[in-house]
């Protein structure tokens, strides 16, 4: 009988009525043809894989991580509250150690939506691993967490909500974001001051393959994930590497997630993107599954895969190798990084623009954080949208110092005083959140 | 007239039913090692004095297939398994003569690698030198696209005896299981053959030329014809047959359990309108997951006569079973003992029951009364939790729409309902220590070969419909067609109805009229490709679900 070496957790939510719209990629028929694979390889009567019923998320689990402006439920839909109950599920079963490890293949994704959400951007309303971690963190203590995101595009949201998390890292593999959206994930962006070098962007070539990726998590993913020693280990895990995928340029294949899987050892994936509905997801799900499960996948191949015709140039493979070597030096000068990003401030400023593409809306964002030694620091985020919304909103992070408290509060103070349409305040120690209008 | 009779473990139950009612019940001790004899020897019993011609239908629930399977005693098999991309199909292996061949159909059914002809010739050699006359080929996704089933059994056909393709076993998707369920339905099919054919010889011999049923897992009943080419579907009938006798006796709308209370075990199952709560795919015999529907039942190691031992300081009960009670000869105390002791039962030896008790509580400072009350409540206890669990289990299935997900149905059964040897007994405590009320299905000594005789025809459809590649299909059904792309949901659930009630007719129900037909699934999907639609992928689900046959709905 088969069994499974690592006893594996799985959330299948396919929200087969749901969709962005009916011939958006993001449609009731995205999981349809894996859910026909994964029954049909018979993956849930195997000895130690295990299926769940996802929960729903609450409000509070939204609003411990984003910012929603005008509410939560005017950015979210019931499948949003699913897709990232889903991965809360899972994230529980792991930590209850009900299992070893899990996977969440759930829609819709998460990992382009922000702190601050006034609509969706690049298929995503809010970011399912980051409630789910944050939620780990409230409820079982968990501190310091690795998110590794394979999926093709950079995950600018992740990335946006702890770019100034000292205990979280972030690691983007994708396609060079001069190529693709959202056009970011560039090695210089390191994360903020408080957090330089948690923030880690391995930009790749397009038409990057098997050889290419697994050379990345070997020589530069593994490394850093040994030196920073997390607690857990996340895997957004998007598919939308594939050779197949109708939105991306790059060759990998179901061997190549499979073993970037079994490489990657994640105790939680999430899926994320992958849009080669027929072609790719069946076969690259169920080689992430049996990875996962540490049961032989060497069977598992699409159609016609024929590794040869995909294989990356060597042009591709020196390039890769470079920045390798950059990416890594990066990570261990991380703490000059640092100093040299503080220097003598006592604020950080950053202002930019966010464009939520799926529902076309303009943000203009400015962001304070209090330069801290002891903490994250207090961010202070003063956003406006063209849809006429000013608000102001505050985050406290985990284990705040008094100072940075004490800061985050004088913002939200005053800022009741002023001509804000909402005032928002995120107290993370406090499990706390505030809104007035 | 209509017989009822259901082979168990110690003795066979068997029922004859006149006009609605109850004419005569008898017990027959079951001999396992001729099973034919104990049938023969219940039927004739049963209808002793009665004329031939009166009697319209015979209901048959046996353990021979069970029995054969988990003996061990079944014939040798030939299987062809073609896979392709995924898990390696030799891992899971069913029996000796098992080869794994080339030849692949995608999940849309489309064929990605042919068969290869020499390959399969060759092992058609190889099998038949080892004089193996029945086979079973299956294929991945031959529930989308059985070419491949169908090219292989072309090639080798003319060489064997009867031969099983996995498509026409289930249209489930499920691989595994699909090899598994080939393999037993071709496994037991000569001695399942043997057996009913004789049965019905010497009925013919006694006048008696009556339709003869056969009772599944899933609380339905097919011909016995029918059953010549599913013989698979004739295990573990025994549990449904309960359930099936406490159908009449539930509250028409909302939820029931049903307990049966046996010597060994409890088997639990769930009502809901008064139809069973079936298995999602399929039941689980030894070590086989099948596509056999069945009803969901769970079984706990508590029965009349199970063990009751002392374990540091603790009473424990079960889940084995060594003989009968003490008041009745045995070597250890049961709880059918405590109910001696507590007065509930007086038709066997109290003092050894006494004794048997005191045996067990010496060091806990208890009187065989408060011990055998204790017992008592314990075993009701564990009952409910486990009943418990398998709400939880219930409730907890995953599901994949958020119309189903808010919708959130919950089974919350308030009513219990009793049947098999101490039923009365059992029924007061359970009602007294839980919040159910608690029946006891009348005439429950025999309820099971009563919810044989009355059981009616069941049956599945599976049907897809694909109208990017123009077909709409359901390939267990052995139907397919052109469809050009104005086809939609309503047409394909017309089509699936149709042939459902097309299969209830020709697997044993005798009446179009009473063919309640009900849709377990259906699911429309628009096709994308490149921003366009390209087609419709359309999947509908149907069925006959298990209840009584028409006009004794409401039997007692």
């Amino acid at each position: 009988m088969l069994t499974a070496k690592h006893k594996t957790g799985l959330v299948f939510f396919p929200a087969f009525d749901w969709a962005i719209s009916p011939t958006h990629p993001e449609r009731e028929e995205r999981l349809l043809y894996t859910q026909d694979q994964v029954f049909e390889e018979g993956l849930f009567d195997i000895e130690g894989i295990v299926e769940f019923k996802p929960d729903l998320v609450r409000v509070q689990d939204v609003e411990r991580v984003h910012f929603c402006v005008p509410d939560v439920w005017e950015v979210t839909t019931e499948s949003h509250f699913i897709s990232a109950g889903g991965a809360k599920t899972i994230g529980m079963a792991v930590l209850d150690k009900q299992i070893e490890r899990g996977f969440a293949l759930v829609r819709p994704p998460g990992h382009h939506a922000m702190r601050m959400v006034h609509g969706a951007r690049g298929f995503c309303n809010i970011n399912i691993e980051a409630i789910m971690i944050e939620f780990l963190r409230a409820a079982y203590g968990i501190d310091r967490v690795a998110i590794v995101d394979t999926d093709c595009h950079h995950g600018d949201g992740t990335q946006d909500i702890y770019w100034h998390d000292p205990d979280t890292l972030f690691i983007s593999i994708h396609q060079d974001g001069r190529t693709l959206y959202p056009g970011s994930g560039f090695m210089n962006e390191m994360g903020g001051p408080n957090a330089a070098g948690m923030t880690v962007n391995i930009p790749l070539p397009p038409n990057t393959s098997e050889e290419g990726f697994l050379y990345t998590v070997r020589n530069m993913v593994l490394p850093i994930l040994d030196d920073f020693q997390p607690d857990i280990i996340i895997n957004s895990a998007g598919q939308d590497n594939h050779y197949s995928d109708p939105l991306t340029n790059m060759n990998f294949s179901a061997q190549g997630y499979a073993d970037l899987t079994s490489l990657l050892k994640p105790d939680i994936a999430v899926l994320e993107g992958g849009y080669s509905i027929e072609s790719a997801l069946p076969y690259v799900n169920v080689g992430i599954i049996l990875a996962m499960a540490g049961i032989d996948y060497a069977g598992v191949k699409e159609p016609g895969y024929d590794p040869d015709s995909i294989r990356q140039t060597s042009d591709v493979t020196d390039y890769i190798e470079k920045k390798g070597e950059k990416v890594l030096g990066i990570w261990q000068q991380r703490e000059e990084i640092k100093a040299r990003l503080r220097g003598e401030k006592e604020f950080d400023e950053r202002t930019r623009r966010v464009y939520y593409d799926t529902d076309n809306i303009s943000e203009n964002q400015k962001e304070t954080v209090r330069i801290c030694s002891d903490c994250g620091g207090a961010i202070r985020i003063d956003s406006s949208s063209d849809t006429g919304k000013h608000v102001l909103a505050v985050h406290i992070p985990r284990k705040a110092c008094k100072k940075c408290r004490d800061v985050g509060y004088q913002w939200y103070d005053s800022a009741l005083g002023e001509n804000f349409d909402m005032v928002l305040l995120q107290d993370r120690d406090e499990d706390k959140y505030i809104k007035s209008c | 007239m209509i017989i009822g009779l259901d082979v168990g473990g110690t003795h066979t139950d068997v029922v004859l039913l006149k006009d609605e009612t109850l004419a005569r019940e008898i017990k027959v001790p079951t001999d396992s090692s001729d099973l034919f004899k104990t049938v023969l020897t219940g039927l004739e019993k049963i209808t002793e004095g009665i004329e031939p011609e009166e009697i319209r239908r015979i209901v048959l629930s046996t353990t021979l297939t069970t029995n054969a399977i988990v003996q061990g005693k079944t014939q040798q098999v030939g299987m062809i398994v073609s896979g392709g991309p995924g898990i390696d199909p030799a891992l899971f292996q069913t029996n000796e003569h098992y080869f794994t061949v080339s030849g692949s159909i995608d999940h849309r059914g489309r064929e990605k690698e042919p068969v290869d002809e020499h390959e399969i010739l060759k092992i058609a050699d190889i099998l038949k030198k080892k004089e193996i006359r029945n086979i079973g080929i299956v294929g991945k996704f031959s529930a989308r696209n059985p070419a491949h089933e169908l090219k292989i059994y072309e090639i080798i056909k003319d060489s064997f005896g009867k031969i099983f393709l996995g498509h026409r076993i289930s249209g489930n998707l499920n691989f595994p299981r699909r090899i598994a369920t080939t393999y037993l339905n071709a496994a037991v099919r000569p001695i399942h053959k043997k057996f009913f054919e004789a049965v019905r010889k010497s009925l013919e011999e006694k006048g008696m030329s009556v339709p003869i049923h056969i009772l599944k897992a899933d609380g339905g009943t097919m011909s016995f014809e029918s059953s010549i080419d599913f013989p698979g579907q004739s295990i573990l009938s025994g549990p449904a047959a309960s359930v099936m006798g406490s159908i009449a006796f539930a509250s028409g709308e909302g939820e029931s359990l049903v307990l049966d209370i046996g010597g060994t075990t409890t088997d639990i199952a769930v009502l809901i309108n008064q139809a069973p709560v079936l298995e999602p795919l399929g039941i689980r015999l030894g070590g086989y997951k099948t596509l056999i529907r069945s009803l969901k039942t769970c079984s706990i190691g508590i029965g009349g006569d199970s063990v009751v031992r002392e374990k540091n300081g603790k009473l424990e009960i079960g889940p084995d079973r060594i003989g009968p009670a003490m008041a009745y000869g045995g070597s250890v105390p049961t709880p059918t003992d405590a109910l001696f002791v507590l007065g509930m039962v007086e038709n066997g030896d109290r003092e050894k029951a006494i004794k048997g008790i005191d045996s067990v509580v010496k060091g806990l400072g208890m009187s065989a009364q408060e011990a055998a009350s204790e017992i008592f409540d314990l075993s009701c206890r564990k009952i409910l939790a486990e009943a418990q669990d398998m709400i939880d289990r219930i409730n907890s299935k995953p599901v994949y729409t958020i119309h189903e997900m808010q919708e959130g149905r919950q089974v919350n059964p308030k009513k219990i309902l009793v049947l098999g040897g101490p039923a009365p007994y059992f029924a007061k405590r359970l009602e007294e220590i839980s919040d159910y009320s608690v029946g006891v299905v009348p005439r429950w000594a025999v309820a099971n070969a009563i919810g044989a005789a009355l059981a009616r025809t069941t049956c599945e459809v599976t049907l897809f419909a694909d109208t990017q590649l123009g077909i709409v299909a359901a390939p267990e059904e052995n139907f397919s067609e052109t469809v050009d792309k104005n086809f939609s949901k309503e047409k394909a659930v017309k089509k699936a109805d149709a042939l459902l009630r097309q299969k209830a007719l020709q697997t044993g129900a005798s009446d179009v009229d009473e063919i309640e037909t009900e849709i377990i699934e259906d699911l429309q999907f628009n096709m994308i490709q490149g921003f366009h639609t390209v087609g419709k992928n359309i999947r509908v689900k149907m069925q006959v679900k298990p209840g009584l046959i028409y006009g004794y709905d409401s039997y007692c």
